[in-house]
């Protein structure tokens, strides 16, 4: 944890959590397999809000942890297969805003929708599964399980959504070596370098083709060429499978492989569109 | 060509410290070498020139004759064509290259001084240098090593002129103060 980002804290938080979720959603879709997540249309009726048509839509979201506002009216809309950077400074409620899109923590106030569906309308194992099943998340460090390999962290989201072993096994490698890591699969993460891991982590994110990717500062531990790097391999691989990527950065670098920003200011969204 | 651009952006800066009130040629320049002239002041020549096309333009309007001689006896004020043309000229953003920051600080005066907002100048400005980057990593990512190269280099430019966009932007309350001289109220009519 890097002492300049004080939201490295609820970022190692929100992937534990959601690694939780992930398994006790699984622990409950395992007694009614084939209930997957269904695929949301990309057409819903026109509403008032603006979020017609959209993949993913935040509005008006308001958030406090106790005193402090982290979220005061940030709205916010991805369309399908969009590469949208979310900017600003530390502690503007980047990190806040992209786990409330991703259902990890519900907004004290507003609305998230995902195609036609309101996130607080769902259950919790129903947010729970919608993670698991379309959404995929790549955080700055710390989200591979440390006694697994890399090709079984790969896996483990395959195997959660009721994969078999060997078919998860195959596309874990598959997915490794278009990343350009197959030579860490039998590694584990305590094994590599940063630049290899978040590869690994990015491979995790890819492999269960889900419709959006959540990465917030997947660079942010790298040095300049391996953050390129990674960033290259995940805008060309969500590009090529038409995958919506929300990402979080303060690097203009970074930010500049997405289609639009976005700042985030006090915890309020402001669109650069120029 | 470059003293086209200088030119206008002369007329621009002159057009807003009117926007304070009504000014004679000569407190216009006073006020300009304060503010923006540190190492090159205007020359006379300049002022009543630029003035006089300003004029010619509808953009200015000659407020009163002061009695005597000399090119300084009129009092010029802005007019609704020139209160436009300042307005105009805030919502475009200076290309992005390495001569953004003396046309970046003086809209950021020129809006802090009108009332403007200075925070949409700055905003403004960094999606335009937001898109160039997209334009080059774009470029870089389908290139050859020559390619990302050059685009790198052009990358780490715009990437240092956003960092201090963003400290500006940071520092506006400051700059707000700083640039409230006793000078631009006496101007006030
Ligand atoms: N779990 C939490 N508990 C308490 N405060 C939090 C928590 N998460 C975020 N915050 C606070 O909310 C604000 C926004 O944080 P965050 O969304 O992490 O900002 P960013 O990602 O832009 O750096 C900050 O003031 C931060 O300290
Ligand atoms: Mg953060």
């Amino acid at each position: 944890m890097t002492p300049r980002d004080p939201s490295a804290r609820a970022v190692a938080a929100s992937a534990a959590s959601a690694a939780s979720a992930a398994s006790a959603a699984s622990a409950a879709s395992a007694g009614a397999p084939g209930t997957g997540p269904a695929r949301v249309g990309l057409a819903g009726p026109a509403d008032p809000s603006g979020t017609s048509g959209a993949l993913l839509a935040a509005v008006e979201l308001r958030k406090r942890f106790g005193a402090t506002p982290a979220l005061d009216g940030a709205s916010l809309r991805v369309d399908a297969g969009e590469i949208v950077a979310l900017m600003g400074p530390s502690g503007s409620g980047k990190s806040t805003l992209l786990h409330c899109l991703a259902g990890i923590i519900g907004p004290d106030a507003g609305e998230v929708h995902y195609g036609t569906r309101r996130l607080s309308a769902m259950s919790e194992a129903g947010r729970s599964a919608l993670r698991r099943g379309e959404f995929g998340f790549v955080f700055q460090f710390g989200q591979l399980v440390p006694e697994l390999t890399c090709a079984e962290n790969v896996a483990l989201p395959l195997r959660l959504g009721g994969v078999g072993r060997r078919a998860a096994r195959e596309r874990a490698r598959a997915q490794l070596a278009r990343l350009g890591v197959d030579d860490v699969a039998g590694k584990r993460p305590g094994e590599v370098s940063g630049g290899q891991g978040q590869r690994v982590a990015v491979a995790r994110a890819l492999v269960t083709e889900p419709r959006v990717i959540f990465a917030d500062e997947p660079t942010g531990a790298l040095d300049s060429l391996n953050g390129e790097e990674v960033m290259r391999l995940l805008t060309q691989a969500a590009r090529e499978a038409a995958t919506a990527v929300v990402l979080v950065t303060h690097d203009a670098r970074v930010a500049a492989y997405s289609d639009r920003e976005v700042v985030v200011r006090d915890g309020r969204t402001r669109s650069l569109a120029g | 060509m470059p003293c086209i651009v200088l030119r206008m952006s002369i007329g621009h800066t002159l057009l807003g410290l009117l926007e304070a009130g009504p000014r004679h040629g000569y407190d216009l320049k006073r006020s300009y070498d304060e503010r923006f002239g540190h190492d090159r002041p205007l020359h006379y020549g300049q002022v009543y020139a630029t003035l006089s096309r300003l004029l010619k333009n509808g953009l200015v309007e000659v407020d009163g004759v002061t009695p005597g001689d000399g090119p300084d006896r009129k009092r010029y004020a802005i007019t609704e064509a020139g209160v436009t043309d300042v307005e105009h000229w805030l919502t475009q953003p200076e290309r992005p290259d390495l001569y953004l920051h003396s046309g970046l600080y003086t809209k950021l005066v020129v809006a802090l001084l009108t009332g403007r907002s200075a925070t949409d100048v700055l905003d403004r400005q960094r999606a335009e240098h937001l898109t160039a980057m997209r334009t080059l990593t774009r470029r870089k990512t389908g290139g050859d090593l020559a390619d990302q190269l050059v685009c790198d280099h052009a990358l780490f430019h715009l990437e240092a002129d956003l960092r201090f966009l963003e400290l500006t932007a940071a520092r506006l309350d400051a700059l707000r103060n700083a640039i409230r001289s006793p000078q631009a109220e006496e101007a006030r009519p």
